[in-house]
């Protein structure tokens, strides 16, 4: 997961400052670590280069002048591709998926299909590693559950949130 | 996998008084392959597979087993039809007590009038597979849970069945015992070609199946399909 991405899910609900974009990041995503400004306009300035982003014009209130960027179609094409491919499992996994969802929610897309898309990707994993460990010696069995108890715990989470996801809606929606 | 499925279940619908179990279920199982059925709580899961296995007759919607419709069969075609081509493993409580453990593992054969001695034969080629043969002379409640359930999956294959139905077949027992008894399952039903249908919530059991089928609402999700 990049800023970048989670930065372009944000504009599809319409064009912002880099400083509201920094607050709604902040407010759904930042818990654990806001932004810098610094990463805030490196961000834009990448995607602006990429022609993920376009200036949608500039104002000058009172102070310095800002800037406002919009999506662009490739933007919106490039947060289709993220939001529909399935993570590959790996451990500590939930910041995304969690960004995932929420932006899915945000966008009007299906966050239902997105868990689902996840779940199957998981349980895939799952299948090779349960494989591997049948034919493996005993460290590899450990190795094997160790990776296999993380998946599952995953996959827990993958399927409360999914019973969750009308009561998930309506607080993302207001 | 070969061309036509063996069990095929289209667009079910199943209520309980006001309570729809099953609202549009639609899954397929081939030959041979181990089909995770997976969903939470109240889903629908166990009506799912007691359709499929003919033990519950559907609202509306059609399930074939070879090509033909359970429901048009009549209740003793299907139960004969259950003690022949299915086998079934359950959460728990399935043996009988008052039997030994190769007596339950030779009951099925006993229904089919297959003479003791042949029947318990087999039974203890079974028990001996699912390395349990020491608890031949044992009742059931003389056995740990994961010990009965391994004579219990002994019992399900040994009338080599087509199918075998198993719903939470671990549900009930620790972590290891739990990969235990889906190892020696699994394993025996691929040596005999046996198709398992394997209902459970737990994603570790599922990672024994080949894919999976999703029940949410009564509703199935298949996002994996057998190629
Ligand atoms: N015999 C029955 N009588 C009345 N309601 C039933 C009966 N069997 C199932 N139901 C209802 O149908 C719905 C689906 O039940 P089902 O047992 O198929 O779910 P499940 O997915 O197997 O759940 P669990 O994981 O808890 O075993 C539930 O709402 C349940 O209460
Ligand atoms: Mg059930």
């Amino acid at each position: 997961m990049s800023i970048g991405q989670v930065f372009l899910g944000l504009l599809e609900s319409g064009p912002r400052h880099g400083y509201d974009l920094k607050r709604a990041y902040d407010d759904r995503f930042g818990h654990v670590r806001p932004l810098h400004y610094g990463q805030v306009y490196a961000t834009l300035s990448r995607l602006l280069k990429d022609g993920f982003v376009e200036l949608d014009g500039v104002e000058q209130v009172d102070g310095p002048e800002r800037k406002r960027y919009a999506v662009t179609s490739a933007g919106v094409t490039d947060v289709d591709r993220w939001l529909s491919t399935a993570e590959k499992p790996e451990l500590y996994l939930q910041n995304t998926l969690y960004t995932k969802v929420v932006l899915a929610l945000l966008s009007g897309r299906s966050a239902a299909d997105l868990l689902d898309v996840q779940r199957a990707e998981h349980l895939r994993h799952m299948r090779e590693l349960t494989r591997r460990k049948a034919s493996g010696d005993l460290a590899d069995q450990l190795v094997c559950d160790h990776a296999l108890f993380h998946l599952e715990a995953d996959l827990r989470w993958l399927e409360l949130t999914a019973a969750r996801l009308d009561e998930l809606t309506k607080r993302v929606l207001t | 996998m070969t061309a036509a499925p063996l069990l095929e279940a289209d667009d079910l619908h199943r209520s309980f008084g006001a309570t729809p179990a099953l609202d549009g279920a639609t899954m397929r199982v081939w030959p041979g392959e181990v089909v995770a059925v997976m969903g939470s709580s109240g889903s629908g899961k166990s009506t799912l597979l007691h359709c499929l296995a003919g033990i519950l007759l559907p609202d509306s919607g059609v399930v074939t087993y070879g090509g033909r419709d359970l429901s048009a069969m009549s209740e003793t075609e299907r139960s004969a039809l259950r003690r022949t081509d299915f086998g079934f493993v359950f959460q728990f409580g399935q043996l009988v007590p008052e039997l030994t453990c190769l007596e339950n593992v030779a009951l099925p054969l006993r229904l089919e009038r297959i003479r003791r001695g042949e029947a318990e034969r087999r039974a203890a080629e079974w028990l001996e597979r699912l390395e349990v043969a020491d608890l031949a002379r044992k009742r059931p409640g003389e056995t740990s849970g994961g010990q009965a359930q391994r004579v219990a999956v002994a019992r399900a294959l040994v009338t080599r069945p087509r199918v075998v139905f198993a719903d939470e077949p671990t549900g009930a027992l620790d972590s290891l015992n739990g990969e235990k008894v889906m190892r020696l399952l699994t394993q025996a039903a691929r040596e005999t070609a046996a198709a398992v249908v394997l209902v459970t919530h737990e994603a570790r059991v599922a990672g024994y199946s080949d894919r999976e089928v999703v029940v949410r609402d009564g509703r199935t999700r298949d996002l994996t399909r057998a190629s």
